[in-house]
């Protein structure tokens, strides 16, 4: 009774958009596909609703093959990143639409808009133009016709990513409670987004894609402490991760001519040249830190990016006060070595500091 | 100088709307007047300088064994042909562009723009060059003096309008507007005229509106593809012109002639400018 898919390839010119990929979505759950912008999450939301068929590979849906089925009548719901709602029709008749489409009686339709009107907080909206409402709340409409729908595959594609900041942050709150409470249990929620932030606050089952292929799966909270590639580890955090090449010696790393002593369980591992990365967390201002030349500071909320170089070596520092830098300045930064992550110089992880394994 | 600009701005106003209006009072004045009064003294105002008649619009619905030039036969035909022909080219050159917009054709070398350049070229031929092979066609289908053949060739005239207006028009609707209404349960006939025609008025009436006017105007076609048994309005009203039809009745006939288009553009107008039909998608 799950979405099944096996080897899903799509190749419409010479990048695949999709690339040999598989999985298996149970009911009830919350899928985040996290990625880049162009790393497929939307070719393969548009695969699974049926509006592009793959080059190769089948989707199976309560164990019947979903690719012979067209679009129409495949009972998902899908909505997009821009805000698509039918401006010929007021918002009430926006959320009936698909249920009219279903031949639902008036009763029932009106029940459903009702509900999802009060879910999406738009009581009172039913007869507005489309035009009339705010970016938010076009949005919100567009949410609420496929929840109406209440379809059993709920495709959300990067919902959130053309409203601004205070907008975002209220509606991922609502999207929490939406998805605990207003989902009927045989829902499979599929929800795309380029942003670190949103997939650990969802905290769903996740899946990595790059370049439209799967790099890792798993629940949000094992992506974030083990990510299994510096590609994962790049993607799944913003600010990226810090990524620092260091010769290691014995109990230390040297690099731009500064040494950091290691914790007791990196030290174990061969003395050659690995990936340190560090998420920007991790990186303090201290006064017997070491010297690095502030290229940018950014502010943003209460907190200041900034952006440190030392010879070729570049990272970046979160610290959690607004202040005031001026470029060029030098500053002083300590590594909080403990949370150092290893990674091979071909990008695979070897250590991660939430996971001591043997070395 | 800000009072020196409104000066000049309504002064050039003024004049450009008395270079336009002013043939339209003169025609409308003339077409009310007789012998005497065209004759006799420059005179304008009607009840003022000359007592109104209207014999001059008597005349265009009299018939030619009564004294009359009986104009009623061609401006039934023109708006026929024109409506008939306008409403096809509508149709199917909406139909042509939404799949022009939507799917990608390929034929050998041949792509969806080379399929749009295809329609318009039928335009950018001088009407000359079409006007021999019209000929030949209709007069081997038997076409030729009648208004299914004349219909037919206007199609070929108006099509390619329609179908140039509505494929730009088209590639302005998100083509996530479709996919939606296919998630929504359309079928893909349903998603256009349920979703995505209702949304397109607005390029409907303007595709319209320039069908009519270019299928009204044309006296080109008209002229060549008819004789005897058919004419339209066009061909009528210049044939008045070079006979010896008095001049209250040539504008009684011009005044009728320009009618519609008249009354179109103010219907259109008064459409397009109510906003939410232009501004409803982003």
């Amino acid at each position: 009774m799950n979405l099944v898919a096996k080897h899903l390839t799509y190749k419409p010119d010479d990048q695949y958009h999709l690339n040999d990929v598989s999985f298996n979505f149970e009911k009830g759950r919350l899928y985040t596909i996290l990625g880049r912008t162009l790393s497929g999450k939307t070719t393969l939301l548009k695969t699974i609703a049926g509006l592009l068929n793959p080059d190769s590979g089948n989707i199976n849906f309560e164990d019947k093959n979903f690719s012979k089925v067209p679009v129409w009548e495949r009972n998902v719901a899908m909505v997009y990143q821009q805000f698509i709602n039918y401006p010929h029709l007021s918002v009430y008749e926006n959320i009936s639409f698909p249920l009219k489409q279903r031949k639902l009686n008036e009763e029932n339709i009106k029940k459903n808009v009702e509900d999802a009107l009060k879910t999406v907080g738009l009581v009172g909206f039913e007869n507005r133009k489309i035009q009339e409402l705010s970016g938010g709340q076009q949005q919100r409409v567009a949410l609420a016709r496929s929840l109406a729908k209440k379809a059993k595959i709920l495709l959300l594609d990067e919902p959130l990513v053309n409203l601004d900041y205070k907008l975002r942050e209220q509606l991922r709150e609502e999207f929490k409670t939406i998805f605990n409470e207003g989902l009927a249990n045989e829902t499979i929620l599929i929800y795309s987004t380029t942003d670190p932030q949103e997939v650990m606050e969802l905290n769903g089952e996740v899946i990595v894609l790059d370049e439209g292929k799967v790099l890792q799966t798993g629940p949000a909270k094992d992506i974030f402490e083990n990510p299994i590639n510096l590609k994962v580890a790049e993607i799944s955090n913003d600010p990226p991760m810090n990524i620092i090449n260091g010769l290691k010696i014995d109990g230390k790393i040297t690099f731009e001519n500064i040494n950091i002593k290691l914790p007791k369980h990196l030290s174990q591992l061969d003395n050659k040249n690995y990936n340190f990365g560090i998420r920007s967390s991790e990186i303090k201002l201290s006064n017997s830190g070491e010297e690095f030349e502030i290229e940018l500071a950014e502010i943003s909320g209460s907190e200041t990016l900034l952006h440190l170089k030392r010879g070729s070596t570049k990272v970046i520092a979160l610290i959690e006060e607004v202040m005031n830098f001026k470029i060029h300045e030098k500053v002083k930064v300590v590594f909080n070595s403990h949370k150092f992550y290893v990674f091979a110089e071909d990008g695979k992880l070897i250590s991660s500091p939430y996971r001591i394994k043997n070395g | 100088m800000e009072k020196l600009y409104k000066f000049l701005k309504y002064t050039f106003i003024i004049l450009w709307t008395v270079f336009i209006v002013a043939p339209f009072l003169w025609a409308i004045s003339t077409s009310f007047k007789d012998f005497q009064s065209v004759n006799s003294k420059v005179t304008y105002i009607p009840w003022l300088d000359f007592e109104p008649t209207l014999e001059g619009w008597r005349v265009l619905i009299k018939s030619p064994a009564r004294g009359g030039v009986d104009i009623v036969e061609p401006y039934f035909n023109s708006l026929f042909v024109t409506c008939t022909a306008s409403l096809i080219s509508i149709v199917l050159g909406t139909l042509a562009a939404y799949a022009l917009s939507r799917f990608t054709f390929k034929a050998g070398f041949v792509r969806n723009n080379d399929i749009t350049f295809f329609f318009i070229s039928q335009r950018i031929m001088p009407p000359i060059v079409l006007s021999i092979p019209f000929f030949i066609f209709l007069s081997t289908l038997g076409l030729l003096d009648s208004l299914i053949g004349l219909v037919v060739v206007y199609i070929v005239l108006l099509m390619p309008i329609a179908v140039w207006i509505m494929v730009d028009f088209f590639n302005r609707v998100p083509k996530e507007l479709d996919e939606t209404a296919l998630i929504d349960g359309c079928n893909p006939y349903q998603a256009f005229y349920k979703v995505v025609l209702p949304n397109s008025i607005p390029g409907l009436i303007v595709a319209g509106m320039f069908c009519i006017i270019f299928g009204w105007i044309d006296f080109f076609f008209a002229f060549i593809l008819t004789f005897t048994e058919v004419q339209l309005l066009p061909v009528k009203v210049v044939a008045l012109n070079s006979s010896i039809t008095p001049w209250w009745s040539l504008s009684a006939s011009a005044l009728i002639s320009v009618a519609p288009l008249i009354i179109v553009a103010f219907v259109v107008e008064r459409y397009l400018s109510k906003g939410n039909l232009s501004g409803a998608l982003k």
